[in-house]
């Protein structure tokens, strides 16, 4: 059977050599003039460190470019398209067309990773990019497990799919937070994701919270949960799926890491022995409940979940 | 590249040559009879599937294709909405419907996903292809990738202000169609599924619920493991939501025109026939006036009144000169009490007896203060009088959905103009 690459995000450079000795063989970095919601920030010299580490473990390095470009950025994307190709990185994660159209002319060997994450909901259409020169496809998280798997069985590119940490639900261009307290005529700065503080909202309907900040991309909303299927990644081994995700946004280097290791063992387990993971399941499942912040519950997404329309 | 002009002078006057459509919605049938009667060059439709608004009426083929005789006959045209993101399991019969769309004669439709585009390449050659707003697109370059692929139209996202669009014009050759008026998402479009984890009902497939308009609460919180948290609101506050108030470009239209833009989107498709009526025919007169004269055009106050006449929250022009700050949202009022409510379309008038026939669509009686629009009539205020039913029996009130009743109206008024009542707030 197929070995997956497990990718995951780290904080900072110095998260990158630990979690590949963890068990990871891809990470995903880049800065927010160019991605969305980042595990951290890696400027132009720690994508160059981040690189060489990487490659000399053996893992490979992906940077995100995926976000909703306006035309004032346009100038920016060929001389960033430029350093990452000189410097070497695996792939760059995309969901604009612009992003691709400057791939292909400024650095026509570099691959490509198509991420719009709400959009990517079928194999016609991860093809589609396919065939205008995406390797990969990262599947929306709203997606179940069935439609994964038949996704993979039909598609002619990668397939990558987040299998832990959280996930976003909303991106507004506006900047929601520093409208409501300007509103409220309160002297509070915004500030963007802090290690020490976190802003949340409320939803008493349905008793959840869900974390919320602002950046260069507008406001963003997260969800409540953070979703984990250590214990059911049977069906998309077997279907050979490509790459499994797991995010580390809003975490340190203790939890991202002991989680990189237990879905390794997880994974690794399974390849050998299915029924040695059948038995240890639970363990895993265990062991991530351990870890877990005591205000992020866990639950499996849109795994298992039915959506209607 | 050199920019198609505009305008062209006439016997030293100048006269906008190139006039932007306008784009009405249509939830049904009726409704899209009235989007044409009063004015729209265009309006889109939805069809049994593929669109993004499950709650709406929605439109059978055989709806379609009345839907674009009737359009026919006033020169307009009819788009279909098929917008969704699909899962594999959306992808059955796809292709049988593009067909469809295009044996009734449908001109285009609105695509997000490129399954879509490309069945209707394929299967439906003849049909106009126009990218949805749901792609969020923001950038020139983007839209010279779908001109590319062959993409007659794009709309662009609700984040793209005026000087982005003169660069999107200057750059790339294809029709451009912006929304100037409506509710609309305060995300980017396609990237909210706020609505799939709050109710497990799929916002990019038409399940959206408008979570976004719900309250919440901000706290801080201490990243340690206690989770201290403050609220970041008194008592007395507002709660938290993220709803905006509606888009209201009319005193941008000049703008739009000069910059060429080809069409001119109003948002709605769940909205009423009045609704539809009163600000499509306000828009076909800013348009109509400004093209006409536009070194002399100026707004009407009568226009910004008509059109508060109709709205349900608050105003604001959006991304249009700037990102927008607190004041183009709203937190404290959900929603504004309209001034007017709709009260019944007229069947036909007596130019003898002055008696109007109409089908009611809201309670009124007799003192109630109304008003008769149209297309092609000045707004008439009056009193109502006496009231009967068909049989002449005298009504205390017009109080039985669409039914038909008869008063004198001192002014002349035609069939398909709408009747308006003031109500007090």
């Amino acid at each position: 059977m197929k070995k997956p690459e497990l990718l995951v995000t780290p904080t900072c450079v110095e998260d990158i050599s630990p979690l590949i000795e963890a068990g990871a063989t891809a990470i995903m970095i880049g800065e927010e003039t160019f991605g969305l919601r980042l595990a951290g920030e890696f400027n132009r010299q720690a994508v160059e460190q981040s690189t060489a580490i990487a490659h000399e473990k053996g893992a490979k390095i992906y940077v995100a470019m995926n976000a909703l470009f306006h035309n004032e950025s346009l100038p920016l994307l060929p001389d960033y398209i430029q350093f990452l190709d000189r410097v070497g990185v695996d792939a760059i994660v995309f969901g604009d067309p612009a992003v691709l159209m400057n791939v292909k002319e400024h650095a026509p060997n570099m691959k490509l990773h198509w991420n719009t994450e709400t959009t990517a909901t079928n194999w016609y259409t991860a093809n589609y990019w396919g065939r205008k020169g995406s390797t990969r496809a990262v599947l929306a998280r709203e997606l179940n497990m069935d439609a994964i798997v038949e996704i993979k069985e039909e598609a002619e590119v990668e397939i990558e799919v987040q299998v832990h940490g959280m996930t976003c639900m909303f991106q507004s261009k506006r900047m929601l937070v520093g409208n409501y307290m300007a509103f409220q005529g309160k002297d509070l700065k915004v500030q963007g994701r802090s290690k020490d503080k976190s802003l949340i909202l409320h939803d008493p309907e349905r008793d959840a919270k869900y974390p919320i900040w602002e950046d260069k991309n507008g406001t963003h909303i997260m969800s409540p949960k953070d979703m984990c299927i250590i214990d059911e990644l049977e069906e998309m081994l077997d279907a050979g799926v490509d790459a499994f995700k797991i995010d580390g946004i809003q975490k340190d280097l203790p939890y991202i890491k002991k989680m990189t290791e237990l879905y390794r063992q997880a994974i690794d387990l399974y390849l050998i022995n299915p029924s040695d993971y059948e038995e240890k399941k639970e363990y895993f499942l265990a062991e991530v409940k351990k870890a877990q912040p005591s205000n992020r519950g866990l639950d499996t997404g849109f795994f298992f979940k039915e959506t209607v329309y | 590249m050199e920019q198609q002009s505009v305008t062209s002078t006439i016997k030293g006057k100048r006269v906008i040559t190139k006039k932007p459509e306008l784009l009405a919605p249509a939830g049904n049938l009726e409704k899209l009879k009235v989007a044409v009667h009063y004015g729209a060059d265009a309006v889109f439709i939805g069809g049994r599937d593929f669109g993004l608004r499950s709650n709406a009426d929605n439109f059978s083929t055989e709806e379609m294709a009345e839907g674009v005789a009737f359009a026919a006959k006033y020169g307009s045209h009819i788009y279909v909405t098929t917008n969704i993101f699909a899962h594999n399991e959306n992808m059955d019969g796809l292709g049988e419907y593009l067909q469809d769309l295009e044996r009734v004669g449908v001109k285009g439709i609105i695509v997000a996903d490129p399954l879509i585009i490309e069945t209707c390449k394929q299967v439906a050659p003849k049909l106009e292809v126009h990218l949805s707003t749901q792609q969020s697109l923001s950038n020139w370059q983007a839209i010279n990738f779908w001109k590319q692929e062959g993409l007659d139209r794009v709309v662009l996202a609700r984040e793209v202000g005026l000087e982005e669009m003169l660069e999107m014009k200057r750059n790339v050759d294809i029709e451009i169609e912006t929304f100037i008026h409506g509710a609309m998402c305060i995300s980017y479009s396609g990237r909210c599924v706020l609505s799939n984890h709050m109710t497990a009902r799929d916002s990019n497939r038409g399940g959206c619920c408008q979570s976004c308009r719900w309250d919440y609460f901000l706290y801080e919180e201490t990243n340690t493991s206690s989770n201290q948290e403050t609220a970041l609101f008194d008592q007395e506050d507002a709660p938290f939501a993220m709803s905006p108030k509606d888009l209201n470009l009319i005193e941008a239209i000049p703008k739009l025109v000069e910059a060429g833009i080809d069409s001119l989107k109003v948002e709605g498709r769940m909205k009423s026939i009045h609704y539809v009526a009163t600000v499509v025919s306000v828009y076909r007169k800013v348009i109509d006036a400004y093209c006409a004269d536009p070194d002399h055009f100026e707004i009407d106050p009568e226009w910004l009144r008509e059109l508060a006449k109709c709205a349900n929250r608050p105003t604001a022009p959006a991304f249009f000169e700037n990102t927008p700050g607190h004041e183009e949202q709203m937190f404290r009022t959900h929603s504004q009490k309209t001034t007017f409510d709709f009260a019944g379309v007229v069947l036909g008038y007596d130019e003898e007896t002055k008696i109007v026939t109409l089908q009611q669509r809201n309670h009124f009686r007799p003192g109630d203060r109304i008003e008769f629009f149209g297309p092609e009539i000045e707004n008439y205020m009056q009193v109502v009088g006496e009231i009967w039913d068909e049989d002449g029996k005298e009504l205390d009130a017009a109080r039985h959905p669409l039914q038909i009743v008869r008063f004198k109206v001192e002014k002349p008024v035609n069939p398909d103009n709408m009747m308006r009542k003031e109500v007090q707030s």
